[in-house]
């Protein structure tokens, strides 16, 4: 059994379910545009994880094996729809920019993996903890990109002007490649390069070992032979 | 020579155990850039040519020559002739003090017209160049992979399709995206699956795209401003591009453009070179030009009432905008493009009809060559793969 502080902790960065598991791409390129909308999306999916894999797992022992991935969907998207009616009662702006997305939360891979792969098999308590450290792993990489694609996408933190743009008489001359959805792709990648290099374990091997490359040229070559 | 004593007494600090070690692919591009390496092949060779990744490379960055002098020449040469006709006399800022001294701004004269773009022309090379070369080096030193050659052409194509108004801190961005995340993160030179000259470009397209889209011209002077001539054909239909443009400029290149692609005359010297010596395959300029002919000519027969970019000749879709720079330089990198023969023709064959079917359909580009050479780059294992599936499928068949 795993240490409660390694659940929560574990998902950060050794097992990140974004960059080590690539699940749940598809809102990390969607709601991090800015980073407002983007915290609201990690708080909702944090919790629907938590609270996913503590209900599933207080009634793992009863579902019958077949239909358990409906049980799943059931509990997922009932807390959805909850979610999504206290957004629309008290963050109705962002409620409105986050549009589907907080709908998609039921389809979401992190959710479904977490209930499917830990609920399923552990109590309540370390499910519990599980769902709350993979919606942190989750917040961890969205709130970097958002910080990133807002900050130099359009100059604003939060919506506060933090760069001055150039067309308000600044310095700063905004980069749109990063309101575009595929620059998350971009930054994930680059993320990921940084995770991997700290922890080499997550590398996988090579499927196709490349011939030899020059680096020990170097050491094969007799010196001074011209 | 004392040059080559230097290099042979510094040699061993470079090699294992030395106590530069880390360093040797610097040394080792330095001392290769300087003269033959001394390293032969060691076991039975069957040798055809003495051609290797450095000619290959050296030839297609000479055959940039014409492209890059008349592309400095025709900078001035716009630039002069609208400052003639605002009435200005001179630049502003250090551009004018080096040109000064030097040249004057009249556009009659060849040289005053070279010395105006090569002060543009220049100073993007040159960032270009540096920066390049900083994250090709420190690749290299990290990676203790050889510092490569190929970094010349690219630096020289992407800095070719630059606006010339292009500032020189979008241009350090842009070949930082380019050589990083086009080509090193996949391994370096001959690993990576896009042209990197390109992938830099369509980062700034992207990033930047109020100044970079392709609609409006770039020019160097200030305050002067006017559609580029595929924007003119899309908008107001071919009889008056023609107007303002005749064919033959347009083939000599006197019209705005980025720095390398204005003059479809000048690329086509530097293209005969590389495809007589087969550096560029002959099979991918075949292809985006009969796909190109073949997609335009359908789309004349088809025809539009309210798209006049349907009646446009395929004659003048290979004298505007990038087709012909991207054509000879950008779809024939031998690392991006398709490997196989039958291959290489539909890669090509598939650049033109996208080039086509972007400029004419797509309402929101007018160029498309850039994105359609990026899209069959992404095509061409998928190509590779096609082609050699049939070729099995064939053979099994013959029994």
């Amino acid at each position: 059994m795993m240490k409660p502080k390694e659940l929560l902790l574990a998902p950060i960065f050794k097992n990140n379910p974004i960059a080590l598991q690539i699940l749940g791409i598809c809102s990390a390129l969607a709601v991090t545009s800015s980073l407002r909308v983007t915290l609201v999306m990690c708080v909702a999916l944090t919790l629907v994880t938590a609270f996913s894999n503590l209900f599933v797992s207080m009634v793992r022992n009863h579902i019958p094996n077949n239909i358990r991935i409906i049980v799943q969907m059931t509990i997922i998207a009932s807390l959805v729809i909850v979610v999504d009616q206290v957004l629309k009662a008290y963050l109705y702006e962002i409620s409105k920019q986050l549009s589907v997305f907080v709908g998609l939360i039921v389809t979401n891979c992190i959710v479904m993996g977490r209930a499917e792969a830990f609920a399923m098999k552990h109590p309540p308590l370390p499910s519990f903890l599980d769902g709350i450290g993979n919606g942190l792993g989750y917040s961890a990489i969205l709130i970097g990109l958002a910080t990133i694609r807002e900050l130099f996408g359009s100059g604003t933190l939060l919506g506060y002007e933090v760069l001055r743009l150039a067309s308000n008489g600044g310095w700063y001359v905004p980069n749109g490649m990063l309101l575009l959805p595929p620059s998350a792709f971009f930054l994930i990648g680059l993320f990921i390069w940084v995770i991997r290099t700290y922890h080499k374990e997550q590398v996988e091997t090579v499927e196709y070992p490349m011939a030899p490359n020059t680096q020990d040229l170097s050491a094969e070559r007799a010196p001074a032979t011209h | 020579m004392g040059l080559r004593r230097t290099l042979d007494r510094l040699e061993p600090h470079f090699l294992k155990g030395g106590k530069w070690h880390g360093w040797y692919p610097l040394y080792e591009a330095i001392d290769t850039i300087l003269y033959r390496p001394a390293s032969v092949t060691k076991t039975t060779a069957h040798v055809r040519d003495g051609i290797d990744l450095k000619r290959i490379m050296i030839t297609v960055w000479l055959c940039t020559f014409p492209a890059m002098f008349y592309g400095m020449y025709n900078i001035g040469f716009q630039a002069n002739t609208i400052m003639a006709e605002m009435g200005l006399t001179a630049v502003e800022g250090w551009r004018g003090a080096v040109l000064g001294g030097m040249a004057g701004y009249d556009p009659d004269r060849i040289w005053d017209c070279l010395w105006h773009g090569a002060a543009y022309f220049v100073p993007i090379y040159a960032v270009v160049f540096v920066v390049g070369s900083f994250w090709e080096v420190l690749f290299a030193i990290k990676r203790g992979h050889e510092v490569n050659e190929g970094f010349f052409v690219t630096s020289v194509l992407f800095a070719l399709i630059c606006p010339p108004d292009l500032p020189l801190w979008q241009a350090a961005l842009g070949i930082s995206f380019g050589v990083v995340i086009g080509k090193e993160v996949f391994g370096g030179t001959g690993k990576n699956f896009l042209n990197p000259a390109l992938a830099g470009r369509a980062f700034l397209f992207f990033a930047y795209p109020a100044d970079l889209s392709g609609d409006a011209v770039w020019t160097v002077v200030d305050g002067y401003t006017g559609a580029t001539a595929l924007a003119v054909a899309a908008q107001e239909g071919l009889p008056t591009l023609q107007s303002q443009l005749t064919w033959l400029d347009a083939f000599f290149g006197n019209m705005h453009g980025s720095i390398g692609e204005t003059s479809t005359l000048a690329i086509l010297l530097g293209g005969v070179v590389l495809l007589v010596t087969g550096i560029a395959s002959w099979r991918i300029v075949f292809g985006v030009m009969a796909g190109m002919v073949v997609t335009s000519l359908l789309l004349n027969l088809i025809g539009s009432e309210t798209n006049p970019m349907f009646a446009m000749p395929w004659y003048w879709h290979l004298v505007l905008g990038g087709f012909a720079f991207g054509m000879i330089f950008m779809a024939t990198d031998p690392v991006s493009a398709a490997m196989t023969e039958v291959g290489k023709l539909w890669f090509g064959a598939l650049i033109g009809f996208m080039v086509v079917v972007i400029r004419v359909l797509n309402p929101a580009f007018p160029e498309g060559m850039m994105l359609s050479i990026l899209f069959a780059n992404l095509f061409a294992p998928l190509i590779d793969h096609a082609v050699m599936r049939a070729n099995i499928k064939r053979r099994l068949a013959r029994g």
